[in-house]
């Protein structure tokens, strides 16, 4: 039987990343994500695994620090919260650009600017659309359980390294603060440096004389150059989307209204559904768990058998964007949002999904 | 009288271009310090024998390229930021040799968080310091170390301290900490200089893989294209201005 614990989901991602053989994880204080680093700290993973863990000056600097160490084929990684992650932009677009593997968690919380410290899902366009400089995305899944984040660290790491490119868990405040039963899969060693050469042959950890040297750079002067790398990005990216596309559904088969939601706002949106099933309204919902590459498709297939869609999200209305070009004019789109760090009750979602669909 | 075939022999050879040196033709201008640094380096690296556990991190500037020079394991970091990359490589590969290459604006201004953290935190690696005082791949603006009155293209009347602040002594400001290991300033204009040079940077080799802390070594160079100055002039004003501002010589050595 596997261990099943009771954890915060921000405990979920240390001891997750100690169980699945993370090589190193450097990062800074933040609310609402700090438990992360002080969880490794207190676990001493680097007297077990050998796992190296460090507390960087800034943002800035453990983003770098993922760097250098992504540079070494190790598996690394940081986690932040939205201002954090501004901070990261710039070492995020240089992960991208010199394609290294590395998982990325934001604990999202309200902004702009300093904002709020309670949760938020308003970074979504941040992580989803870019956040930093240059063509490229992160592959980024969002987690709705301390289940999900422990289990999203390995799944990060596995895409991670699949396809060279950094991942991001996006995450917020709710999901890094609940305590919820986790359940503890059999851990994985950290890898061998032979291991390691196997899976990254371009890892920069000394050559010996007579092979060719291994440079991890993102520069190319040539635009010629840059515009084939950008062009093989590209081919990668739609690799992703070909492959990696993942969502869950909810009573969506015999849906006549759909709501759209990720992270914890699906599972309030799930209450929702239920409540409005048990008034005789068939609504379901769709929860995309890979924000990129988003599930396009299988909204658009929805898109013509329901009356309408409404995106539910804790900010402004930033994925809703992406499910009105997944709709593409097929069926009307609505959204809700609360921001601030305010967070809405089912009851508030089925007001305001009757005040869209004019239902009584 | 002996022939040239009779004097080219292995045994009367006491020069050579070091191995680890590519044939990568140098972007650096003619006068330029960079390639006697680089190739100080690629002798240490071959004379200790340790090519295949070095690893370089190269910065933002002139320099961005000098892993199209040395024959080793590169990453080419963010502006600032090669001792975050060289941190977590060394903390990583505990048996490697990690080593960054930076000039001054690079390490004295965008990357003074990360420098000083480095050696505060004593982490175990190199970091060769390379300071013309002007940006030179970007077009010969003020670096934190522009000497006050030296014109650059931004500060076309020279440094004036009420506009633009003073100079920056960075390299006694790390030897405050008590992280770092050895910290010397050192030039490359002659040959008895380079000599010394190369033994520094053998030391902080050494240093580093003795777990005591941060070795920094800094070469006071000449940007002759940003200075608007001939090889030759330009090494006469450093001596002159530079080396009065930044003196040479170890500033702190720990097993001394």
């Amino acid at each position: 039987m596997t261990e099943k614990i009771l954890m915060k989901g921000n405990e979920a991602i240390a001891i997750s990343a100690i169980r699945n053989g993370v090589d190193g994880y450097f990062g800074y204080p933040i609310t609402p994500q700090s438990e992360v680093m002080e969880t490794l700290m207190k676990e001493k993973p680097w007297e077990t695994t050998g796992m190296v863990v460090l507390q960087a000056e800034s943002e800035l600097s453990s983003i770098n620090m993922v760097y250098g160490g992504a540079c070494c084929g190790k598996k690394v990684m940081t986690s932040s919260s939205s201002p954090g992650i501004s901070l990261m932009s710039e070492g995020i677009s240089y992960l991208a650009g010199a394609e290294l593997p590395c998982v990325i968690v934001d604990v999202m919380r309200g902004g702009p600017g300093l904002g709020t410290i309670q949760p938020s899902q308003s970074d979504y366009s941040q992580c989803v659309k870019g956040g930093g400089h240059g063509d490229y995305h992160c592959i980024v899944i969002a987690p709705a359980s301390p289940q999900d984040m422990y289990d999203f660290v390995d799944w990060g790491f596995e895409l991670a390294f699949k396809y060279r490119n950094p991942v991001i868990i996006l995450a917020d405040g709710i999901i890094g603060q609940l305590m919820e039963k986790v359940e503890l899969h059999p851990s994985k060693p950290r890898r061998t440096d032979a291991e390691i050469l196997a899976a990254a042959p371009w890892a920069t950890v000394g050559k010996p004389a007579g092979k060719e040297r291994n440079i991890i750079t993102s520069l190319s002067l040539d635009a010629g150059t840059q515009e084939a790398f950008n062009r093989k990005l590209l081919a990668k990216f739609r690799e992703i989307e070909a492959n990696e596309v993942k969502y869950a559904g909810y009573l969506t088969e015999d849906a006549e209204y759909l709501l759209v939601a990720f992270g914890c706002a699906s599972r309030i949106c799930e209450a929702a559904v239920d409540m409005l099933r048990e008034e005789g309204i068939m609504a379901g919902l769709l929860r995309p768990i890979t924000l990129y590459p988003f599930p396009e498709k299988e909204i658009s297939r929805l898109a013509s058998r329901v009356r309408s869609m409404m995106s539910i999200e804790l900010n402004l209305g930033q994925m809703v964007e992406d499910v009105r070009l997944a709709v593409n004019g097929k069926c009307p789109v609505g959204f809700y949002g609360r921001q601030g760090g305010n967070v809405f009750t089912p009851e508030e979602i089925m007001e305001e999904f009757k005040k869209f669909n004019n239902l009584k | 009288m002996d022939t040239l075939s009779d004097i080219k022999k292995p045994e009367n050879l006491v020069y050579g271009k070091p191995a680890l040196l590519t044939d990568n033709i140098m972007h650096y201008c003619p006068g330029c310090s960079h390639g006697t640094v680089h190739k100080l380096i690629a002798e240490v690296i071959e004379d200790m024998g340790i090519q295949d556990k070095t690893i370089g991190i190269s910065p933002v500037g002139c320099s961005v390229f000098a892993y199209n020079y040395i024959d080793i394991d590169w990453q080419e970091a963010a502006h600032g930021r090669a001792p975050a990359l060289a941190t977590a490589t060394k903390r990583l590969c505990p048996d490697k040799y990690v080593f960054t290459y930076q000039g001054d604006g690079d390490l004295a201004s965008i990357g003074t968080a990360e420098i000083i953290h480095a050696c505060s935190r004593g982490e175990n690696i190199v970091v060769i310091f390379i300071n013309n005082g002007i940006y030179g791949m970007t077009g010969g603006q003020m670096a934190p170390t522009t000497l006050i009155g030296m014109k650059t293209s931004t500060t076309p009347y020279g440094r004036d301290p009420k506009l633009n602040g003073f100079p920056l002594k960075i390299t006694e400001m790390l030897a405050a900490l008590d992280g770092t290991a050895y910290i010397t300033r050192q030039a490359v204009h002659t040959a008895a200089a380079a000599r010394k040079a190369k033994n520094a940077i053998r030391k902080g080799f050494e240093y580093s893989a003795k777990g005591i802390g941060l070795s920094f070594i800094e070469i006071v160079s000449t940007c002759n294209s940003g200075w608007k100055m001939s090889p030759t002039d330009a090494n006469r004003w450093m001596v002159e201005n530079m080396f009065a501002k930044y003196p040479l010589g170890d500033i702190k050595d720990v097993l001394k």
